[in-house]
């Protein structure tokens, strides 16, 4: 058996889950519940999925995924363009969410949405791995005998890119304008600027238009475009793109009025917009690994011999197709550390 | 003169609309963190009517959201100043009522650290001055013992002097549970009127923008623009002229690399730029100082910024790989004055609360007290006073338990465990609770001071849709 639930529906599943499986659950004396499954992986996009689905098809009993998003699928789950999927079977990015969220539920996967992975309990290297977790239900701590990272990456914002200016309204990374468009169906500006002119730039410009907002123009700090697919570069027709610029200053005060651009060769102007994305410029979610001092390599090998990770946070940006075939890659380290383990 | 009603109930939080036609006792013009507990004093005093009059939508908006979160000692006031004294009693105070109210404030002591034999040499002229200033637990420290407390510091450091009375302290929650105790109390405040005219007849009347203010007596906490309704009302006691402070705020991953308030032997322009933790987990690294014509010239600048870097470098090398999760600049209200200048004016029933520095946090509740002083000579009659209803303030500081770490508060109510800002680990069930608070958020930025939702590493990123959402759904 095996759901998708929310934290709160979880926390009932997780007592029926204890009656059936034998495990001995229990509440610690300062309230905070003790479980322990087979696997843990943090984060249900595309890499965890894919990890979990795999580590449950092997025949891995408890295998269980944390997000503390309320859906599965990860960034996907927001990318209403084509380029998932596969040449025979496309797919757009809510689309592809969905699917990897079935397969994993079909492969006999737990996934517990709206459940936060708040520090590690323990994280030496001589004991299993233990997280502590909250969600609607309170706090509970889990141990595993493996734990997959895959908690991806995001894109830096204007304050850690050292943008000078104001601090107005209006000022979005692109995650967070497809959610604001594609989820949350809120309003945006009419006029933007986007910064940068990669993949997801276009996925910027193509989340404003659905919302009728006009592309005033790309900005990217390169000499010349970068290459992009057909695709992707057909979303910026007729949008200026700047190059060799870089956006030197927000302008406005409750709104933004503006953005100052400066060119290499010392010229500036300033672009009249109510909003500016800044896109790309990825940087991993590795708060978790960090706070375990778990060192991350190339693979999905840590320096914690039963920590393992994947995906987008190793490699900042991989598209979804590449994440996920790190998830099923990192599965396989998994394995033969259970195997090695001596079950 | 006739006996003002007793104030019944909360009074009320507006910011829009008419104003109450009635004639106040008192006027607080401006809710900073020093406008805001005059208020509070006087609230204390149940038959007084107390305005509490702002220009901006929320408290707390000028020069207070500039300061560097430092809950002083006041060890290196100029001896025998106001100042001086108002900081030394104001610290006490401040330390008493944030932990009666769940302010969060860490006291972690600060550094002055020396990088030349110049500095080093006066540091030990500042220990003598700390003495004068009846601070007695400053302690000369050797380049060994300070690389022993912090490890992480760049190389270089000769010696310091330790002040381990210096905390951190959230001067946010501060000025909001000064406001709330004092609305609570029967205080009214009025956000979204900014006073544009002002005079006195017997009563005063301040024409703002939301109509006509009358109060028998007046209190300007106006900060920035102290000066301008000080002229209004015919004193040419002291012009304001804004000192800019930009900050970088680092991620908490940056946390664990300093102990202390790394702060640089002082100059004639301030304090300088530190280092220091805060009460939210970060590392600050700020302010610059820099002294414009501009009253709202608020933003950061690549100059100010690349100074700033430059200077933390050296200081804590290490930090300049961290993340930046925020950058701002504020304003401080910089006088001619060196020290504070509160003046009454009995005759016009009226005090001027001018040229308060960055210390202005540390010394409010102190600064208060003297403000009633002064108005009582003014001729208010204050009545009977009271103690005021006790209040707990949302816990945001990282050294207590947050609600998503309480089991109890978890068992009854599962919304603290739903975790909406990820970063800053904030819950719907905060988010709920402030926008139901007596002095609720009136825009994102607002709800983000008294939750920290999007304050965080990823600045919306993942959350900002859904806590706009939260936000549009809530607000007052």
């Amino acid at each position: 058996m095996s759901e998708e639930v929310s934290g709160g529906a979880g926390e009932a599943a997780a007592s029926a889950d204890g009656a059936r499986g034998g495990v001995v659950g229990g509440v610690g004396v300062e309230g905070v519940r003790e479980r322990a499954v087979d696997v843990l992986v943090v984060g249900a996009g595309p890499a965890g999925l894919a990890a979990a689905t795999r580590l449950a098809r092997a025949g891995v009993g408890r295998v269980e995924v944390l997000e503390r998003e309320t859906r599965a699928g990860g960034v996907p789950r927001h990318c209403a363009h084509g380029g998932f999927g596969t040449w025979t079977r496309p797919l757009d990015g809510p689309g592809y969410a969905r699917r990897l969220t079935r397969g994993a539920l079909g492969a006999g996967v737990r996934i517990r949405t709206g459940v936060t992975v708040l520090d590690w309990a323990r994280a030496t290297r001589t004991e299993p791995p233990a997280l502590t977790t909250v969600g609607p239900g309170g706090l509970e701590t889990l141990t595993a005998r493996a734990v997959v990272l895959a908690t991806g990456s995001r894109e830096r914002p204007r304050s850690a890119r050292l943008v000078p200016g104001t601090r107005p309204a209006g000022v979005y990374t692109t995650g967070e304008l497809q959610q604001a468009v594609h989820l949350f169906g809120q309003s945006i500006g009419t006029r933007a600027v986007v910064v940068g002119a990669e993949r997801v730039s276009y996925a910027a410009v193509g989340a404003l238009r659905t919302v009728g907002a006009e592309v005033v123009a790309l900005v990217a700090d390169r000499a010349r475009a970068p290459r992009t697919t057909v695709q992707w570069a057909r979303l910026g027709r007729g949008t200026p793109l700047l190059t060799g610029a870089s956006v030197a200053e927000l302008l406005g005060r409750e709104r933004l009025s503006g953005v100052r651009i400066r060119h290499r060769d010392g010229r500036g102007a300033v672009l009249p917009c109510d909003t500016v994305v800044f896109t790309g410029d990825f940087v991993a979610d590795d708060e978790l690994a960090r706070r375990g001092a778990v060192a991350l390599g190339p693979g999905p090998d840590t320096s914690h011999p039963a920590v393992f990770a994947a995906g987008a946070l190793l490699r900042p940006g991989e598209r979804a197709a590449a994440a996920h075939r790190a998830g099923e890659a990192a599965a396989g380290a998994v394995l033969e550390w259970l195997a090695a383990e001596g079950i | 003169m006739t006996p003002a009603p007793t104030a019944a109930g909360p009074g009320a939080v507006t910011a829009e609309g008419p104003l109450p036609g009635r004639t106040y006792d008192v006027a607080v013009v401006g809710a900073g963190v020093v406008g805001s507990a005059v208020a509070r004093e006087l609230a204390r005093h149940p038959s007084l009517g107390v305005a509490l009059i702002e220009a901006r939508d929320d408290v707390g908006q000028g020069t207070s959201k500039a300061n560097t979160a430092i809950l002083h000692t006041g060890f290196d006031a100029v001896p025998g100043s106001l100042e001086a004294r108002l900081v030394r009693e104001g610290s006490r105070l401040l330390a008493e009522y944030a932990a009666a109210c769940g302010i969060p404030v860490e006291p972690v002591g600060a550094l002055l650290v020396a990088w030349d034999a110049e500095q080093l040499a006066a540091l030990t002229e500042l220990a003598a001055k700390a003495v004068r200033n009846e601070y007695v637990d400053a302690q000369l420290l050797g380049a060994e013992e300070v690389y022993a407390r912090e490890p992480h510091l760049g190389p270089g450091a000769l010696g310091a002097l330790h002040v381990p009375g210096e905390s951190i302290v959230c001067p946010w929650t501060t000025t909001l549970a000064y406001a709330t105790q004092a609305v609570r109390a029967g205080a009214d405040l009025h956000l979204n009127t900014l006073v544009e005219q002002a005079s006195y007849d017997g009563v005063h009347q301040l024409g703002t923008s939301r109509g006509m203010v009358r109060a028998r007596h007046l209190v300007n906490a106006a900060g920035l623009h102290a000066d301008t309704l000080d002229r209004r009302l015919g004193h040419d006691d002291f012009t304001v002229t804004p000192r800019r402070g930009q900050l970088v705020v680092h991620d908490k991953l940056a946390r664990r690399l300093v102990r202390h308030i790394l702060l640089p032997v002082p100059t004639a322009l301030g304090k300088g730029v530190l280092v220091a933790p805060t009460v939210y987990g970060n590392v600050l690294l700020g302010p610059t100082a820099e002294d414009l014509p501009d009253r709202a010239a608020t933003e950061s600048t690549a100059d100010g910024l690349a100074t700033l870097r430059e200077k933390g470098a050296r200081v804590l090398p290490a930090l300049l790989d961290e993340e930046v999760t925020a950058v701002y600049a504020g304003l401080r209200a910089a006088t001619e004055h060196d020290d504070y200048r509160i003046t009454g004016h009995p005759e016009q029933a009226y005090v001027t609360v001018g040229s308060i520095r960055s210390t202005g946090l540390t010394a409010s509740l102190a600064i208060a007290a003297h403000v009633v002083g002064l108005l009582t000579e003014g001729g208010l009659d204050t009545g009977p006073v009271r103690d005021l209803e006790p209040i707990r303030m949302p816990m945001i500081g990282e050294a207590f338990p947050r609600p998503h770490q309480r089991p109890e508060l978890l068992a009854a109510d599962p919304e603290y465990g739903t975790l909406v800002c990820h970063c800053e680990r904030v819950s719907r069930g905060e988010i709920r609770d402030a926008l139901a608070s007596t002095v609720p958020p009136r825009s994102l930025e607002g709800l983000r001071r008294r939750t920290r939702a999007r304050s965080g590493r990823c600045q919306g990123f993942y959350c900002g849709p859904a806590v706009r959402r939260l936000f549009e759904e809530g607000r007052p």
